[in-house]
């Protein structure tokens, strides 16, 4: 590279050893990082309850029974979800959709943190939350319209209890934290009544976290104490970028900066994630605060339908982490346990194969909007100008049917 | 209107056109501005391995390094804070917004850094940085992916803003964007990077970059577009034809600065214009457009200046886009309203 011309006048420092190559300045280099903590990416502790050889963990605080329904509900929770996934997928290669976000890999992150919430919770979610918005009741179909370009997500999220997946990235963090402030004054946080209080929980993945959003939103969050429990899926990838170029150290360290806890727990194993979320969010209900949980996971699909990993992404990255399939882990842990027998398994797969036929049809019997709805809730009051303009829309358009005939 | 002029480096005698799509070309154009002056970086998100998400620096990590093809955290208003940091330093940062409503987290640093900077120091700084922007829409996409942000940077001083309609002009266009001192935000029909193949000579001459063009002459009316819209007016344009009505039209290209004079010398001649653009018609570029052919050519005027363009709604769910984008019959309704004045 060649040298440039710097646009302002010439360095004008007075540091004795500019280049900073004699002795002293190496040891302090060295002391800075012995005193202030790590600058490197260090392997750390992941919460886990259930290795992925279907091993039982236990785990000194977030341990906690399991009973028999419970673990065979996440179990078809994420059996479910995943044939939303490849469903989805196959509709978008026939045409059907425009795009999807695919989860494959990320079942047990999404159930475990969806089946923690409490009725009264509220989810501010991106735009690849299939599985937290399937435990909140949330029609898949309408996930689909999305995608099918039918509509911008018309779901109520108020009834829901589960925000409008939100695309531009991080966006939703400071929403949420907004979302928790107003419960703050609403007084249904830390009143002691189980069914009473309340908090939030955001979504959003380790490329999002680089946003400046992101980073307000822990700030708020600190700041007010605001009910927020920030839930960052780790994929690994933000479509070909990997972590590495986001962050230095592991993600969930970064909530100690911002004055609030921070835990990894295993992305892939549906228990942890469960017993995390849950325990995090009862702080929030309980108003200590907000925590940050980073499930550790990998993206085992591509990040959309139109992207190609192939070109950035090591295939043997995603044969080991298949090993680490958070439904395979369950599976084994079940039937070591008798908790399912081949006939459970069986009706599960039945009921699978229902639920794929009612997407497929229902996906296809979509109708496409009128055009005319496109003028409909720009404004709560509709404009003199744009009711105009709507006239002049259907005129435009009468003025064709009235050629034909 | 004083882009350096970039001269042809291959001798005339060796075969130097090729058919090119618009990506292709961009990437033709970027992967020449980089080996011309190494001060050149490319910076966002995926532009590396990836080649980004439509492809256009396929290929210019593996030949420039990734101290120059850079991928950047997810951030754009770190991408574009840093751009400007770089500038100041003597580089010239191209950044990729990876799509046009993405673009609104680095909002601030574009209005109020790069635009203002130069004039902030009272000369003393310069900003030779180019914002690449995908924009528009009729590409199935969900939200935030379909957008025409051009007239919210054009309406703030100190910002640049063109946009290509073919392979030839996105290939020299971005090479000069590239060796203007000025910051310059250069949007990218994204429906047009694969639509068609043209001739490029890499010999040529280009144009000035901040001048319009006359892409096909007429006489009965003038029609005004850029960027994706020009392909729909040459479309109209044809089909007028074959009803043996003739229009003159004009590709903008530049939109800050607006280059109107041939603008305005069609619009004596036809006395009427219509212009077309996927923005909002509410205080788009027409509006400009319009405004200005009023004051300068009232007296030439048969009609007054009419607008086609996207609704005043946010951009609609993809199944019905087709009826938001103004195609070549809305364009034609609009000549015949015009004609019938
Ligand atoms: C502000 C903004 N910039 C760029 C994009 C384009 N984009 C969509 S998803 C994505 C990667 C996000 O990665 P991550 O946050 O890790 O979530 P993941 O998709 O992996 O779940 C990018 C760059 C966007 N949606 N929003």
């Amino acid at each position: 590279m060649s040298q440039h011309d710097p646009v302002v006048g010439a360095d004008r420092t007075t540091d004795p050893d500019p280049a900073g190559e004699g002795p002293e300045r190496v040891a302090t280099t060295q002391a800075f990082e012995e005193v202030f903590g790590p600058a490197r990416d260090s392997e750390p502790e992941l919460v886990q309850l259930l290795t992925p050889e279907g091993e039982r963990q236990h785990h000194p605080l977030f341990d906690q029974d399991f009973d028999a329904d419970t673990l065979r509900g996440f179990y078809r929770d994420m059996v479910l979800v995943r044939r939303l996934d490849t469903e989805a997928t196959a509709l978008q290669r026939h045409g059907e959709l425009g795009l999807w976000a695919q989860l494959l890999g990320q079942e047990a992150a999404q159930i475990g943190a969806g089946r923690a919430l409490r009725a009264q919770d509220h989810v501010f979610p991106t735009y690849r939350e299939h599985g937290v918005a399937w435990c909140k009741g949330v029609d898949p179909l309408r996930l689909l319209a999305i995608f099918r370009g039918v509509d911008q997500g018309a779901w109520d999220p108020e009834a829901h209890h589960f925000g409008l997946y939100t695309i531009v990235i991080g966006a939703q963090t400071l929403h949420a934290v907004g979302y928790g402030m107003g419960m703050q004054r609403d007084g249904v946080v830390g009143t002691g009544d189980p069914d009473r209080d309340a908090a939030v929980i955001a979504h959003f993945g380790d490329g999002a976290s680089s946003q400046g959003d992101v980073n307000e939103a822990f700030i708020f969050a600190a700041s007010y104490n605001a009910p927020v429990v920030f839930f960052c899926q780790n994929n690994q990838w933000a479509i070909s970028e990997p972590i590495e170029r986001q962050s230095r150290i592991p993600l969930y360290q970064r909530a100690n900066g911002f004055g609030f806890p921070g835990v990894r727990v295993d992305g892939n194993d549906v228990l942890a994630t469960y017993a995390v979320t849950r325990a995090a969010l009862q702080r929030a209900r309980e108003g200590q605060g907000p925590t940050f949980v980073e499930a550790y996971t990998y993206r085992m699909g591509a990040h959309t339908t139109t992207d190609d990993p192939t070109r950035y992404r090591l295939n043997d990255d995603v044969e080991r982490w298949k090993l680490r399939d958070p439904i395979k882990r369950l599976e084994v842990y079940l039937r070591r346990n008798g908790l399912v027998d081949d006939a459970w398994l069986a009706d599960l797969t039945a009921e699978a194969d229902e639920f794929g036929r009612t997407l497929r049809e229902g996906c296809k019997s979509m109708p496409d909007p009128a055009p005319a709805s496109m003028f409909d809730h720009v404004y709560a009051e509709e404009t003199d100008e744009l009711r105009a303009e709507r006239e002049g829309f259907a005129a435009y358009h009468a003025s064709f049917e009235a050629g034909v005939s | 209107m004083s882009a350096p002029a970039i001269e042809p480096v291959a001798p005339a005698a060796e075969r130097t056109t090729e058919r090119v799509t618009l990506a292709k070309a961009l990437n033709a154009g970027l992967r020449r501005a980089m080996e011309d002056d190494d001060t050149v970086l490319v910076m966002g998100e995926d532009v590396g391995k990836l080649g980004g998400v439509f492809r256009i620096t396929d290929g210019l990590q593996k030949d420039f390094g990734e101290d120059r093809v850079i991928d950047s955290p997810l951030a754009e208003s770190g991408i574009v804070g840093t751009a400007v940091g770089l500038a100041l330093r003597g580089y010239r940062p191209v950044v990729e917004i990876q799509f046009d409503g993405f673009v609104y987290p680095a909002y601030d640093q574009i209005v109020c850094q790069v635009a203002k900077m130069r004039y902030r120091s009272g000369g003393n700084l310069r900003m030779p940085m180019v914002i690449r922007i995908p924009y528009g829409g009729g590409i199935g996409a969900v939200e935030h992916h379909s957008e025409s942000p051009e007239a919210q940077f054009a309406h703030t001083p100190g910002l640049k803003v063109v946009t290509c309609s073919n392979p030839v002009d996105g290939y020299w266009m971005l090479q000069q964007a590239i060796a203007s001192d000025d910051p310059v935000i250069f949007l990218e029909p994204k429906r047009q990077y694969h639509a068609d193949k043209v001739d490029l000579d890499v010999t040529a001459t280009p144009d000035q970059l901040f001048a319009s063009r006359v892409v096909r002459a007429g006489t009965d009316a003038t029609l005004v577009a850029y960027g994706p819209q020009v392909k729909v007016a040459m479309a109209a344009a044809e089909a007028a034809a074959n009803e043996g009505r003739s229009l003159e039209v004009i590709d903008l290209r530049t939109l800050s600065p607006l280059d109107l004079g041939p603008v305005f010398d069609s619009v004596r001649r036809t006395g009427r214009a219509v212009v077309t653009h996927e923005a909002h018609v509410n205080l788009g570029m027409g509006a400009e457009v319009a405004a200005r052919i009023s004051e300068e050519c009232f007296y030439s005027l048969e009609a007054p200046v009419l607008r086609v363009g996207g609704y005043d709604t946010p951009y609609p769910a993809s199944r019905i886009e087709e009826e938001f984008l103004p195609d070549l019959d809305r364009v034609l309704d609009a000549v015949d309203r015009s004609c019938a004045f």
